[in-house]
């Protein structure tokens, strides 16, 4: 028998899994798999700022809204952060992900070891959001996933031939008229949306897994981008639900580890049946 | 009305002009841009499309690009795409189409009965559900022109559309560049064989950073002029034109 927080989870699993799903086809096709992973990890000194915040304001602790708002302006400090060290041209894009992924992220440990030193329930739980822990997900922040998966498969389809034309050939896109700089500013949003709401369950360091395992292994048995994205999101939403049950079925196991495993091995499963086919 | 009208064009890479004070007007018909690797052929036609910055006026029938939209077409580089993405080649025509497309993605039936036709024309309607990445060289490129057609309009530019195919592919195209024209079409091709330009074009743009000569290919494909666009080092396979 299925528990209720066990059920939250794993519907809360199973809904960021589809709109990583979703959204990771088009982070993939468009390139920005490193540029998610250096978002989740930028994101890191945004939660502990905002905890800091919280702690000298005295509001509790373990609000997620609050924390997952600060990920996300810190988030995009570091996309802003490497578009414009690569704007510099001195350093390839690849350099400048290197650098802000890591700094924003030794920002971030510096911070979470201010906050140990202070009194008791400041720092409650935020170690989690570097490798995740989905088991202490309530029923609201289900709803929230669910909420977001929606968002993100409607906005998906919604974009559907804008981000198709951008991925395929920006400039021919550009020519007939699409706004590239939008287009691109809404990928990233959507890229952006993922990656924090998958930090509490899946961490971020793992968080750029979930957007680029379903993708990839979709890719892998679609010749066709609707086919792609509908497996993507099936992929996605599978992993979520048996990594949540397989991390419930053994005390210890990390959740966010669980469903990367699960996705990890669809992907191994579709590497061999292409290579079979 | 002069489909494309190009006047004081300069563009800059960093300090490093790459195309200095451009003037030029596209005539109707079929035009080549010939110059040596690096003479900014590329670059001028991605310019003139507002693809990259440059200074200087550009008209397209007498009006700005935007007003012009519909009635400018393009054919980039084979190279230029990832062609592993995960689409078939009437997809891909079909993108031509984007503007008509429905928001959720789903084409009109009559715009899918269109980009069928430019396959048609191209001779790859029997290939039209094949994933592109599983056809060949000459077949993407194809594919490729078929987009430009499917965008039906009145001034193509097109950035090498006989580069790296077979001599079949290349008769292929060449033959729809030339029906295209016949249709009252101006068409501008990026073109690098010399010995085929007089057999193909009416007009050619000698260029290299800079207008060497335009006109009428009789007039500027001289053996003179090739040494000014090319430098004096080009072999006789060249000349021999």
């Amino acid at each position: 028998m299925i528990s209720h927080n066990t059920l939250v989870v794993v519907l809360g699993c199973a809904a960021l899994g589809v709109a990583s799903g979703a959204v990771g086809c088009f982070a993939l096709l468009r390139g920005r798999a490193l540029l998610a992973d250096a978002m989740g990890h930028a994101a890191l000194p945004g939660v502990v700022g905002a905890a800091l915040l919280g702690a000298w304001w005295g509001t509790d602790p373990r609000a997620l809204p609050p924390l997952l708002l600060g990920g996300a302006v810190a988030g995009t400090l570091g996309l802003w952060a490497v578009h414009a060290l690569a704007a510099t041209g001195r350093i390839r894009q690849d350099a400048a992900i290197g650098v802000v992924l890591a700094s924003f992220y030794a920002l971030g440990v510096v911070g979470l070891s201010v906050i140990q030193a202070m009194p008791a329930g400041a720092q409650a739980g935020l170690s989690h959001f570097i490798l995740g822990q989905a088991a202490t997900m309530r029923t609201q922040d289900a709803w929230a996933a669910g909420g977001l998966a929606l968002v993100s498969v409607a906005a998906t389809v919604a974009l559907f031939p804008r981000l198709r034309a951008l991925c395929f050939d920006a400039e021919f896109a550009a020519l007939q008229g699409l706004n590239i700089r939008r287009t691109d500013a809404a990928l990233m949003g959507l890229i952006l949306l993922v990656c924090i709401a998958g930090l509490p369950a899946v961490g971020l360091v793992l968080v750029v897994a979930l957007l680029v395992l379903p993708a990839a292994t979709a890719r892998m048995l679609n010749h066709r981008l609707p086919g792609m994205l509908a497996t993507s999101c099936a992929v996605g939403g599978t992993a979520g639900v048996l990594g949540a049950l397989i991390s419930a079925g053994h005390q210890g196991w990390p959740t966010g580890a669980a469903v990367v495993l699960v996705g990890m091995a669809f992907f191994v499963a579709a590497l061999l049946v292409r290579r079979e086919a | 009305m002069t489909p494309l009208s190009i006047r004081h064009l300069s563009v800059f890479y960093g300090e490093r002009p790459a195309l200095e004070d451009v003037s030029w007007e596209v005539p109707a018909g079929l035009t080549a841009i010939i110059g040596p690797n690096g003479a900014g052929k590329s670059t001028l036609l991605k310019a003139a499309l507002g693809l990259i910055g440059h200074q200087g006026e550009v008209r397209f029938f007498g009006t700005t690009l935007d007003a012009a939209r519909a009635r400018v077409g393009y054919l980039p580089q084979r190279a230029s795409v990832d062609w592993d993405f995960p689409a078939s080649a009437l997809d891909v025509v079909a993108m031509a189409r984007t503007p008509r497309t429905r928001w959720w993605g789903r084409l009109p039936r009559r715009e899918r009965d269109a980009a069928r036709a430019a396959l048609a024309e191209v001779g790859l309607d029997a290939l039209a559900d094949r994933p592109i990445g599983q056809l060949s060289g000459g077949q993407q490129q194809r594919v490729f022109l078929a987009r430009c057609l499917a965008q039906e309009a009145d001034l193509l530019l097109m950035d090498e559309p006989l580069a790296a195919v077979d001599a079949a592919t290349e008769r292929e195209i060449i033959r729809v560049l030339q029906k295209l024209v016949q249709a009252g079409k101006s068409i501008v091709a990026v073109h690098h064989d010399l010995a085929s330009v007089p057999h193909i074009f009416q007009h050619a743009l000698m260029l290299n950073g800079r207008v060497i000569a335009a006109g009428t290919v009789a007039e500027v494909f001289t053996p003179a002029m090739i040494v000014d666009t090319y430098g004096p080092g080009l072999s006789d396979a060249g000349l021999a034109a």
